[in-house]
């Protein structure tokens, strides 16, 4: 899965947490929190979600590593090596 | 899951079908938990429920719900929407029109825009309105919902910063009345939660009720593939050693688990632990403050009868006296709510008028008289609970509710203990909260009343924060 894709997972995880938030225009390499109305429990929704569709763990500590979506991708991509997707 | 264990092994039971228990349920399901909610009653709702008699429903618990917000996140309730991934009009909540807080010489009304509140201050206590700005500034700060935070003293805190004793009694009134386990005084993060939630937030309902909520809550678990059994009565949690094992029914059926969430109350808990209920640690903390309601049904629209308000929380005494009754019923102070003074949508309306009066009773009182005694007992308090009300209701004439009243029922604190199982007739728990959730059992776990997070929103948040800290993020997941 390239970088773009996982970008792309992570666009999808947050259409299905917060219906009412417009993603159309999220920069990559801006935290998160500073376009979206998300808070932490949204980023614990996303870890569950990452982890129910996709079968990756994302322990507690490492949560501040998907603060961004360049981020996310970053962090992710050897995990999904690693899931064999 | 091993398939084998078939339909007694579950990843998770909540004891508990009421708002904390299904919020939890929903969140755990949401994540392929196998999840089980046990209720003993056939009704869900827990201490917010319905009930039908006469031909018409009745709520128990629910004035109003608090929190209520237009839209904006941020708040309890878009917090709990969201993580419960229902829809902003999922509750169809409907805002009030105004409250009031009715004092011997003073009136507070107050609605969902803060800025009321604030000016009535400023016009009945104008040396007091900037110690009022300086105590909002400090609730705005606080965080009450650190799960870790310590329990501080609302009434130090408060009486450092507003110095006259009414006003104090005016905002503690509603705060406590709407939540309040301990005499008194309240936890300090508790009087910051409820602050916001009926002072910056605000009171709504939805027409048809708190069913509307529970509809809403039931659907979604089921939804989700939760599964649900009720008039299942939990007989006691098999414990061994440090850990919680599963629950034994009243039936004899036994069910396992990996965690267990219990929704029935701390002191409660225990005792379905294995500990002595008439035990000195389980009594200090089995809550001293029960209620009782009158409900009234009448042939005429209140406002059409000279009343538009909400709710009114009345007190006719110098001082504000939040404390077990000493009588069957304490008429010095209560709660006047009448349901039909929402803004509902169109010309939508509830057909009768109803008015509901609430005030602090004697549990033992009401507990410790036989049958027949107790109708009779009802029957004499009820006239002078409704008049002892109907003073801080100018607009409407004893005369005339007496005359309109076309059907009537009253709830006691036995009502509510048979129905609840509380210990005392408590609605609002034990007077010390699990904060964090946590037992002596490491994988049983408090939510609801006494984690401490108060009212409807409040119990739902309460579900879904122990669900996420203690089950999806828990190291044995």
């Amino acid at each position: 899965m390239t970088k773009e894709d996982i970008k792309k997972v992570v666009l999808e995880i947050i259409s299905e947490i917060a219906p009412d938030e417009d993603l159309s225009n999220v920069q990559s390499d801006v935290r998160l929190r500073e376009q979206l109305d998300l808070d932490s429990m949204d980023f614990l929704d996303i870890v569950m979600e990452l982890r129910k569709k996709h079968g990756i763990e994302v322990p507690e500590e490492d949560y501040q590593q998907l603060a961004s979506l360049d981020s996310c991708a970053d962090y992710l991509t050897p995990k999904f090596a690693g899931a064999g997707a | 899951m091993e398939e084998s264990k078939g339909d007694s092994a579950f990843d998770t039971i909540i004891i508990g079908c009421g708002m904390a228990g299904l919020a939890a349920g929903i969140r755990l399901a949401m994540f392929g938990k196998r999840v089980v909610i046990l209720e003993k009653h056939n009704a869900p709702g827990g201490l917010n429920s319905f009930y039908f008699q006469g031909g018409r429903k009745f709520d128990v618990g629910l004035h109003a719900v608090t929190n209520f917000v237009e839209r904006g996140r941020g708040t309890p309730l878009g917090t709990l929407l969201r993580q419960l991934r229902l829809p902003w009009d999922a509750f169809k909540l409907c805002p009030q029109n105004s409250s009031r807080i009715a004092f011997p010489g003073a009136n507070l009304k107050f609605t969902n825009e803060f800025a009321v509140l604030e000016s009535e201050v400023a016009r009945e206590f104008p040396g007091d309105i900037d110690a009022f700005r300086a105590l909002r500034k400090l609730v705005l700060e606080h965080d009450a919902l650190n799960l870790e935070g310590k329990v501080t003293s609302a009434r130090k805190i408060v009486s450092g910063i507003v110095a006259n004793p009414v006003l104090q009694d005016m905002l503690f009134c509603p705060l406590m009345y709407y939540g309040s386990a301990r005499e008194r005084d309240m936890d300090f993060d508790q009087f910051v939660t409820l602050w916001k939630a009926i002072f910056e937030e605000g009171f709504s309902r939805p027409l048809e009720g708190v069913r509307v909520i529970i509809r809403a809550l039931l659907d979604r678990y089921r939804s989700l593939g939760g599964v649900r059994k009720m008039r299942c009565a939990v007989k006691r949690i098999l414990t061994d050693g440090s850990e919680a094992k599963g629950v034994e029914l009243e039936s004899g059926e036994l069910l396992t688990a990996r965690q267990i969430i219990s929704t029935a109350g701390l002191p409660e808990t225990e005792v379905l632990c294995g500990a002595d209920r008439n035990a000195g640690t389980v009594q200090s903390n089995v809550g001293r403050l029960s209620f009782g309601e009158t409900i009234s049904f009448l042939s005429e629209e209140p406002s059409a009868m000279g009343c538009d308000e909400t709710i009114v929380f009345f007190n006719d005494s110098e001082r504000f006296h939040y404390e077990q009754a000493a009588q069957p019923f304490d008429l010095r102070s209560g709660v006047i709510c009448i349901p039909n003074n929402y803004k509902y949508p169109g010309n939508q309306a509830l057909p009768e008028g109803i008015l509901r009066i609430t005030g602090i009773a004697s549990h033992d009182y009401w507990t410790g008289i036989d049958e027949k005694t107790y109708r009779r007992e009802k029957g004499e308090w009820f006239p002078r609970i409704v008049s002892s009300a109907l003073r801080f209701l100018p607009g409407m004439k004893p005369d005339a509710v007496e005359a309109k009243t076309v059907y009537r029922d009253m709830f006691t604190p036995r009502t509510i203990e048979k129905y609840t199982s509380r210990f005392g007739g408590a609605v609002y728990g034990a007077p010390e909260k699990a904060k964090n959730g946590q037992t002596a059992w490491k994988n049983l776990f408090i939510a609801g009343t006494d984690q401490g997070f108060l009212g409807i929103v409040g119990a739902m948040l309460s579900g879904i924060s122990i669900a996420n800290r203690n089950v999806l993020m828990g190291k044995d997941r």
